[in-house]
């Protein structure tokens, strides 16, 4: 019976056995799906060569899509006939006619994505026809941005990801590639010296040199899928997304009516669109990087209102530099004048705030935060001197008493001397 | 003249004056070529009571707390009748007293004044710079400023590298897991109560057993004397020695009131917990070398973690510097060569890792 026994346990550990290996197989075998379809377009020159090292890259690969989800055929046989037949629904290079709609096949459907990224916007394709990328294609300008040409195709990344081509620091660089190009945009009839524009302005500066991801790019103006120019009346708009109070003082100021009545784009007018330059206090002078004058007459109202907010500002800006030095010398001496630092970020605060309050256009409200700034700026220029003062009453306290000490050191050396001889 | 004799005449019957300042008359100080090094004990003595007097004073106004600390040193600073002045000697004359007390340290080693019978004078020498270290590090976090919050917060975890008792020392010394409001009442207490009283018994009996051994002459020199008593030459302690060490206690004074009154010290920014650790912080110049150590030790050595090996490394140095005279006293007539070899290498490392740690970025 003990043999018997002993037999049985042996033939269900056998059993085990075989079950296990089939199991690991089928692991294998799952693990290592097929993708024929690399193995010979690693192999060939551009366009149509993709290696598995590009498509690892792409997001839809990471994601467990594969060359079948957007080109059809059969991964699976090694046969390129059998791969690439129209029976196994292989579709070949998709037609650039069809690309936005094969994007949007997947991208559309909230129930679809769901399952990768539930926060994902599903409205793209409904945005692109709206834009005029799209309303363009839609009749039959197929020159236009499609999907793949800003989002690339085959190692096509995340956004968030700083490799991405749409990414904040390269959306520029991206738009260019159309936008910049004389001879492609030619027929179109708008500029193509935005991104030349854009690269000298205050916006990429802050962008691409401070790293601020929050600073704007192409798109945060104009839109991504939507992307359209925003009209004449609406740029404030656009701006105010990010220059709220100075949006709200243009709101009620007299130039809103006098823009709109003559057709004019708001802020552009003063700050230009793509080019915007750091605004200096010189866009009220009467110098070449005056706007004012562009369009008011030297000696009326306006000038001379223009001319005494700039005054108000220079004032300020002077009175807190003058402070500045003298706490900075004060502070380099040593002297504890840091509250008066303090009351120098607040003169600060009221530049800035004048600087924005310059939007109303109304001089008393700017006069209000000009006197404010001047007034904690004289407090602090005060306590800097002061400092200086008692900087310098110590150092005639210190000589007075080294002179003592050295008398009292004279003193006690001929005092041992009498007592030694 | 005789209001002065008469209350001197009205106390020596009281307290049998003359007797208890006798064994002071009889004090002799050697007199040689190096007697100006004899000086630098009684320098940083002077520092001392400094300390304790600018302490004294700065307590009338500090309060310890998260929320008051700052703001008090800064009232200190800026509204207080001389306060500058006050906190700025304190903090000038506590790096002063920690600068002699290693130079005194060090020349006790190079004249080899350590040997039998001073053991005990070295080892609770030695135990006061600890405690001066000590008095330092507390003393440090007190403003709650920046660069005192994060030295601190590496200074306290560097010794919750120790293994085993490394973490309960961290959590007693911080008052918990971080460096809080509680960890500066701490320092506070350690600061003004507990290594002011240790140190007080320390420095009476350091000072008393210098009085009872009297002062130590180089072993060259003592050898000399000895095989001709004729070239023996002493000064009497009292008025000769102790008037030039007052005359050293007045330069002193010059030197630190002039370095209050030119470069008055820093208050620095508040500390803001929330904020990360300013880039490049280093600790003060007298830990600087054990700092920069550390920072070269690798990460790993063998199996060891780098840190760990480095904390256990200075804390048995330190142990063998206490028990330095302890490696001499079976031949005090024939000084080791090596132990000042050791003070060459000792001094030269830490002078030269201190500038080290003071350059590197």
């Amino acid at each position: 019976m003990a043999i018997l026994r002993n037999s049985v346990r042996l033939f269900d550990g056998i059993r085990l056995l075989l079950l296990a290996a089939l199991l690991l197989l089928c692991t294998l075998g799952f693990a290592q799906t097929k993708n024929s379809c690399l193995d010979c377009h690693s192999a060939l020159p551009d366009p149509l060569g993709v290696t598995p090292e590009k498509f690892s890259q792409d997001i839809h690969a990471q994601k467990g899509l594969t060359c079948a989800s957007c080109h059809g055929g059969d991964p699976a046989s090694d046969d390129p006939d059998e791969a690439m037949s129209r029976k196994a629904g292989w579709k070949g290079k998709i037609d650039r006619k069809q690309i936005p709609q094969l994007c949007g096949s997947c991208h559309s459907d909230p129930a679809y994505m769901r399952q990768f990224n539930p926060s994902l916007r599903t409205d793209q394709l409904s945005q692109y026809h709206t834009s005029v990328h799209g309303k363009r294609f839609a009749a039959g300008d197929t020159k236009v941005a499609v999907c793949t040409d800003c989002h690339s195709v085959h190692d096509l990344r995340a956004p968030s990801d700083p490799r991405s081509t749409v990414n904040p620091v390269n959306i520029a660089t991206t738009c260019s590639r159309c936008h910049a190009d004389a001879t492609y945009m030619s027929g179109y009839e708008i500029p193509t010296n935005q991104f030349a524009e854009y690269s000298k302005s205050v916006h990429h500066d802050a962008l691409m040199v401070r790293g601020d991801l929050s600073a704007p790019t192409c798109t945060t103006c104009h839109g991504n899928h939507g992307a359209t120019p925003p009209g004449v009346d609406k740029v404030q708009n656009v701006c105010s997304n990010c220059h709220v109070f100075q949006a709200q003082m243009y709101e009620k100021s007299s130039h809103k009516k006098a823009f709109e009545a003559a057709s004019l784009p708001g802020c552009v007018v003063c700050h230009g669109n793509h080019g915007i330059s750091h605004p200096t206090d010189a866009k009220l002078g009467a110098g070449p990087d005056a706007v004012c004058m562009q369009c008011h007459t030297p000696g009326d109202a306006c000038d001379q209102a223009r001319a005494g907010l700039l005054s108000g500002l220079t004032r300020l800006d002077t009175a807190i530099k003058s402070a500045d030095q003298v706490l900075a010398v004060a502070e380099s001496s040593g002297m504890e004048v840091s509250e008066a630092r303090l009351g120098q970020d607040q003169a600060r605060d009221s530049l800035t705030k004048a600087r924005v309050t310059i939007h109303s256009f109304r001089t008393d409200l700017v006069d209000q935060d000009i006197q404010a700034g001047l007034k904690a700026a004289a407090k602090n220029l005060q306590a800097g001197k002061q400092a200086m003062v008692e900087r310098n009453y110590r150092r005639v306290g210190l000589a007075i008493s080294l002179i003592a000490i050295a008398l009292a050191l004279i003193g006690l050396r001929l005092y041992i001397k009498q007592i030694e001889s | 003249m005789s209001f002065l004799r008469n209350a001197r005449n009205w106390l020596d019957e009281r307290l049998e004056w003359d007797d208890l300042i006798a064994p002071l008359r009889k004090k002799t100080v050697p007199q040689h070529r190096l007697s100006y090094w004899y000086f630098l004990g009684g320098i940083t003595l002077f520092l001392f009571v400094i300390q304790v007097l600018t302490g004294i004073l700065l307590l009338l106004y500090y309060r310890p707390g998260a929320n008051e600390a700052f703001e008090s040193v800064q009232y200190i600073m800026t509204q207080v009748q001389f306060g500058w002045l006050i906190r700025s000697i304190h903090s000038w004359s506590a790096n002063l007293m920690i600068f002699t007390a290693f130079a005194h340290m060090f020349s006790v080693l190079f004249l080899k004044a350590y040997r039998k019978p001073r053991e005990l004078t070295w080892v609770s020498g030695v135990i006061l710079l600890f405690l001066v270290m000590g008095f330092g590090f507390s003393g440090y976090l007190l403003p709650w400023n920046t660069l005192a919050f994060f030295a601190t917060k590496v200074g306290t975890e560097i010794t919750g590298q120790v293994p085993v008792i490394g973490r309960p020392m961290m959590i007693f010394l911080r008052g918990g897991e971080d460096v809080t409001g509680a960890t500066l009442t701490r320092f506070f207490g350690f600061h003004v109560a507990v290594l002011p009283g240790l140190a007080t018994l320390l420095i009476l009996l350091h000072v008393l057993l210098v009085q009872r051994l009297g002062i130590s002459v180089p072993p060259k020199l003592e050898a000399e004397w000895n095989a001709n008593p004729a070239a023996k030459r002493e000064m009497k302690f009292f008025p000769n020695f102790a008037l030039r060490e007052l005359m050293a206690w007045y330069v002193a004074l010059g030197v630190l009131g002039a370095l209050a009154a030119v470069f008055p010290w820093n208050l620095g920014v508040k500390a803001d917990p929330f904020i990360s650790a300013p880039a490049g912080i280093k600790p003060e110049w007298y830990f600087l070398f054990m700092f920069q150590t550390l920072k070269l030790i690798p990460p790993k050595v063998w199996f060891i973690d780098g840190e760990v090996l480095g904390v256990l490394g200075f804390g048995v140095i330190g142990l063998l510097w206490l028990l330095l005279p302890f490696f001499e006293s079976d031949y005090p007539s024939r000084p080791k060569r090596w132990i000042t070899g050791l003070a060459v290498f000792a001094l030269a490392y830490v002078a030269g890792m201190s500038v080290y740690g003071y350059l590197a970025k």
